[in-house]
């Protein structure tokens, strides 16, 4: 489907903006409650910079770095990761995600572990968002056959 | 907030949602939609919203418009309507 397409200046403005691109999505999740922006919106970044990848080389160049089974696993562990920090609140005492009962096993301020609990949850929505966008665009442009190499 | 600004922009997603409707090529309406995506994105943050914007801006101009294009490279480009 998308097949490698030799263009030297794609490629190498490509190069140059998907670490900038994957950098700035970072500073998206992680300033997530700070400012505008969090898990969705920088997952949703950090998807897009892995599908620029994929339009600018090809699927097999792609596969060959991030491949089908990390991405199934990685929406599998953004999901865990919600539901475990959200758990071990239930398990300590308190409300489903209320963070602030996790200081009784960090032993920080509340206020700093509530802040940390908002990061963990964040960081999960953010690698399930990004998994996902990576897969329905590879399932969208192969007709789901990119598993058997028939691209 | 400034009030030509605001009519301004809103005349401009009009007209990009009547063309994105009306174009024959398929890719051309989604490259229009990309387009009406980003104009309210705009449109939010100027209204002050920018939790919205920054979420406009993420999935509907950058990631939409990339799943439009993907699905159309699975069908014809010309409408036949």
């Amino acid at each position: 489907m998308i097949r490698l397409y030799d263009d030297l200046i794609i490629q190498t403005v490509c190069r140059i903006m998907i670490p900038l691109i994957q950098l700035f999505a970072l500073y998206v999740i992680a300033h997530g409650h700070y400012s505008p922006g969090g898990g969705f919106q920088g997952g949703c970044i950090l998807g897009a910079s892995f599908i620029l990848m994929l339009i600018a080389y090809d699927i097999n160049w792609m596969k060959r770095r991030f491949s089908e089974d990390i991405n199934i696993l990685m929406i599998a562990f953004g999901v865990l990761l919600y539901a475990v920090i959200g758990l071990i609140c239930v398990l300590l005492g308190a409300e489903y995600l209320n963070y602030g009962i996790i200081h009784k096993i960090i032993p920080l301020d509340p206020v700093r572990v509530r802040a940390l609990g908002t990061l963990g949850i964040e960081i999960g929505v953010g690698i399930t968002v990004m998994a996902v966008m990576v897969s329905i665009f590879l399932n969208l442009t192969t007709f789901g056959k990119h598993e058997k190499g028939e691209v | 907030m400034i009030w030509i600004m605001e009519i301004l922009i809103l005349t401009i997603v009009l007209i990009c949602a009547l063309a994105a409707i009306h174009v024959r090529d398929l890719l051309s309406s989604a490259i229009l939609l990309g387009a009406y995506s980003f104009l309210m994105c705009i449109l939010w943050a100027e209204m002050g919203a920018v939790d919205v914007a920054f979420t406009e801006a993420a999935v509907g101009a950058g990631i939409s418009t990339a799943f439009f294009i993907g699905a159309i490279y699975q069908t014809t480009r010309r409408t036949k309507d």
